[in-house]
């Protein structure tokens, strides 16, 4: 080790220097991080001020008038209110026991094996764009229901105020039914990462008090993750709410309430989207706007809580977030 | 075994049974779709549905590829606004994220990853369509970017926040500023996830209709203006999947199939980029 | 020059307290740091030992809700000062850490060139040669000397530790921070690191962080033992081991705690 070399190169010795360049690039990334209050701050603007003139003309009638009137102009968003929230709610009711299975069965019940094939297969079902769910619901889930499900289900329950009238196709209950496959990625794949998220203590304390599988996913895992496995739930629901191009394509668009499922009927998105471009008339435009509003405080409102159910159990983890 | 033994074990395997039944429902419906993807549409595909753009309403034959290259460069123009935003957030949530900025940056990024993206199509429309009193392809890219930006936010925040800490010392002992630090140690380390943060963004929008609906609009015709109204895959497949004619129907199904598997490229695709990675790192 | 190089003073604490919150994990500590003379700092877990190191080259400082109080002189300039680049100073003084840290995205030679690129020093020619210059002195060249451009990854646990005290050591600074730099490698590692403590105290002046008593012993001229935030004793490596003053020196060096 003699031959090491040693000579010195000449430098700076001065420790003084300031950094100006750490302060810039924290103020850059912060300038940049702003953007997202920034982006909700001018989504609520841009709504509300375009909202003002239907806000000014109807109020808070706008909520629970049924008529849709372009030539009288006279709008109220009560059908597509209704709609929006029969839709996501018949939606939650089918996607909801589909969703909490994938996720208790790839996270208690699977075989290893079967785990990646399953979870990349319903993360597939997440990918498959809004459109093509609606083709595949008007070619394939439509004939279907026809042929299939209806008549069993009339024959059953056809007394109930559910299942009154004709069923022409484009229903609240395709609507319903496309939502319900479309939400069941979203909710599978944070109640996955929840239950996840469950010590494996919670199991084997009551595994080891002699219950059965089933029984420690009941009594231990399904409690300890509810606050999330709740939020999962809502932000299917936050999902269903929002919805636009399915929907759009097999609800029927028909300014109406009506309980039955067979009926058509109309939800928020839907009229955006169908009559957004359509709108000549200030007062028309505006009603629309005012849909907008309604349709994004009340997904925001829904997103919010759903966060923060689910923050409560996976504390500040972005669980989820690389699925939605 | 006494009988309420035996009773419980059978519960047990009762509702284990349900629940696997269930999730298989749940696959097969994703098997079904994709199967009458193919089925419906592969018939349709041949070279001039690559290569010709559609013809009059009523006519036989014609393609899409003004809506393929429409989608791409309405994609492209909005991964090239979106991905540097987002990213740049994200990296601010990992660098700095841990104050009350953070918090509410990152909870207001998780409640937008689940606005409407028509609701985002209106603020494009308010921004842009309105003011140049035409539709065009910009918009769509501009709607279609703030889609992107929330998402590519919290994937960026986690993929960095994947980088051992130990890296982030070893650099700033040896004299790295925190900016060099964060990007040429831990953004650089980080750059797999970071891409198929990217890519899986990228996926997510291809297929996004309804924001595009009254911002880029479509177009019967091959147009590769910004300015002017484009086609997207999505918009074909919405018009023509609700229009009247057969050969729109077939059309759609074909289209679908199409859009399907570029999304499915891009997904996979991103999955691929990971694994290279973090197979090589790890 | 009257000063020999062997007495100069190259760095001080004094009075140095560091704190993670209201914690005080360093308690008044003063300590001399000769130049080309290995110090190593020994004492039980949560000693403190490894945040007085961090207090040296403003590493501490980094963490959330640490802080520092007392000063710490390089050169009789206080580091703390308020004029001090903590950046530059860092670049004055190279750290290697208890697991190696090389750089996942770099190969081997741009692994040891990164400390001198961020110096600004660009010249290609003259960084081949300090790269090469640095793994000699880490006695690593012979063995990466023809894989200089794959990546650092593929090498062995106490290879990328010897990279990182290359990568430490090609700025040229003027100390070696040594924080348990074996505490990760098998007995061949840890016996290779320590001889290059012996080769490298020409050339740098070495802090070492162990809780390897016999380490201390076999590498170091001078050992400081700290107990519960403060420090106990320092002395000749030698006589601390043979003849500690105090009880408490004596109690962990020969195995009653610890």
């Amino acid at each position: 080790m003699t031959s090491l070399p040693v000579e010195r190169l000449a430098r700076p010795q001065s420790l003084h220097a300031t950094d100006r360049s750490d302060r810039i690039y924290r103020r850059v990334l912060t300038g940049f991080a702003l953007g997202l209050p920034l982006l909700i701050l001018i989504i609520l603007g841009v709504l509300f001020t375009g909202a003002l003139p239907a806000l000014k003309r109807f109020g808070p009638t706008f909520l629970w008038t049924s008529t849709w009137d372009p030539v009288a102009e006279i709008y109220g968003a009560a059908p597509m209110i209704f709609g929006t929230l029969a839709s996501s709610v018949l939606a939650l009711l089918i996607a909801v026991p589909l969703a909490l299975s994938v996720a208790i069965f790839l996270t208690e019940f699977s075989p290893g094996w079967l785990r990646q094939p399953v979870a990349f297969l319903v993360e597939l079902l997440a990918a498959i764009p809004s459109v093509v769910y609606g083709t595949w619901g008007i070619f394939v889930l439509i004939p279907f229901l026809r042929a299939h499900v209806v008549p069993p289900l009339k024959a059953v329950l056809g007394w109930t105020p559910f299942l009154q009238g004709v069923f022409y196709g484009n229903s609240l209950l395709a609507g319903g039914v496309i939502l319900a496959i479309m939400i069941v990625p979203y909710i599978a794949a944070v109640s996955r990462e929840v239950l996840l998220a469950v010590p494996a203590s919670q199991r084997e304390a009551a595994l080891a008090m002699g219950a059965t599988r089933w029984e420690a996913v009941r009594s231990a895992v399904l409690p300890y993750g509810r606050a999330g496995l709740i939020g999962a739930v809502i932000l299917g629901l936050g999902r269903a709410l929002g919805e636009t191009m399915a929907v759009t394509m097999l609800i029927g668009n028909r300014h109406d309430i009506g309980v039955s499922l067979l009926q058509p009927a109309y939800t928020m998105a839907a009229a955006i989207a169908n009559e957004f471009s359509e709108a000549t008339t200030n007062l028309y435009q505006s009603a629309l706007f005012e849909v907008g509003l309604i349709l994004f405080v009340l997904t925001v409102a829904v997103n919010a809580i759903a966060r923060v159910l689910i923050w409560r159990v996976a504390r500040g983890q972005a669980v989820g977030s690389r699925a939605l | 075994m006494s009988g309420r033994v035996l009773r419980r074990h059978l519960a047990s395997r009762a509702m284990t049974a349900v629940v696997v039944v269930l999730s298989f429902t749940a696959v097969l419906a994703l098997l079904l779709i994709l199967g009458n993807l193919v089925l419906k549409g592969a018939s349709s595909i041949d070279w001039a549905f690559f290569t010709k753009s559609p013809v009059p309403a009523g006519q036989s034959g014609g393609g899409v590829a003004n809506a393929i290259v429409g989608t791409g460069i309405i994609v492209g123009l909005a991964a090239l606004i979106g991905v540097p935003i987002g990213v740049a957030a994200g990296l601010y949530l990992a660098e700095y994220g841990s104050g009350r900025l953070g918090f509410v940056v990152r909870f207001i990024a998780d409640v937008l990853n689940g606005t409407p993206s028509i609701v985002v199509g209106i603020v494009a429309w308010t921004f842009i369509v309105r003011p140049t009193h035409g539709y065009s392809a910009l918009a769509g890219s501009v709607a279609l970017a703030i889609l992107m930006i929330p998402m590519l936010a919290r994937t960026t925040e986690e993929m960095v926040r994947l980088v051992p800490h130990s890296l982030r010392e070893a650099a700033l002992a040896l004299g790295y500023a925190r900016w060099r630090t964060s990007l040429e140690i831990v953004a650089r380390t980080a750059l797999g996830g970071i891409v198929t943060g990217c890519l899986a963004g990228i996926a997510r929008i291809a297929g996004e209709t309804a924001p595009l609906l009254f911002t880029a609009l479509g177009n019967l015709n091959f147009s590769v203006a910004i300015t002017q109204p484009m086609q997207s895959l999505s918009l074909q497949i919405y018009v023509y999947a609700t229009g009247p004619f057969d050969e729109w129907h077939r059309l759609a199904w074909a289209s679908a199939l199409v859009l399907m598997g570029l999304v499915l490229i891009i997904s996979i695709t991103a999955r691929w980029v990971t694994r290279q990675r973090y197979g090589r790192i790890r | 020059m009257v000063a020999s190089a062997n007495t100069r003073l190259r760095l001080e604490a004094a009075h140095l307290t560091a704190l993670f919150g209201q914690h005080r994990a360093v308690r008044d500590v003063s300590l001399l740091f000769p130049a080309h003379i290995v110090t190593a700092i020994i004492g039980p877990s949560g000693c403190g030992k490894s945040t007085l190191l961090r207090c040296l080259n403003r590493m501490h400082e980094l963490t959330p809700g640490a802080s520092v109080q007392g000063d710490v002189l390089l050169d009789n300039v206080n580091i703390y000062a308020d004029d001090v680049s903590p950046i530059e100073l860092r670049r004055r003084i190279g750290m290697v850490f208890q697991r190696p840290t090389p750089f996942p995205t770099m190969s081997i030679s741009d692994n040891v060139a990164a400390g001198l690129r961020v110096n600004g020093r660009q010249k290609s020619s003259d960084v081949d040669d300090a790269v090469a210059r640095a793994l000699q002195q880490a006695a690593l060249w012979d063995e990466v000397k023809d894989r200089l451009h794959t990546s650092a990854l593929a090498l062995s646990g106490g290879q990328q530790q010897r990279l990182c005290i290359a990568r430490a050591v090609a700025p040229q600074p003027e100390i070696l921070l040594l924080d348990e730099p074996t505490a990760s490698l098998d007995p061949a590692g840890t016996q290779r690191i320590e001889e290059l403590c012996h080769a490298l105290n020409r050339l740098y002046t070495i802090v070492i962080v162990t809780h390897n008593m016999q380490q201390a012993a076999r590498v170091s001229d001078y050992t400081a033992f700290m107990y519960l935030g403060s420090l106990i004793e320092v002395g000749k490596t030698n006589e601390l081991f043979t003849k500690p003053k105090v009880e408490q020196t004596e109690a962990y060096i020969t195995g009653r705690f610890g």
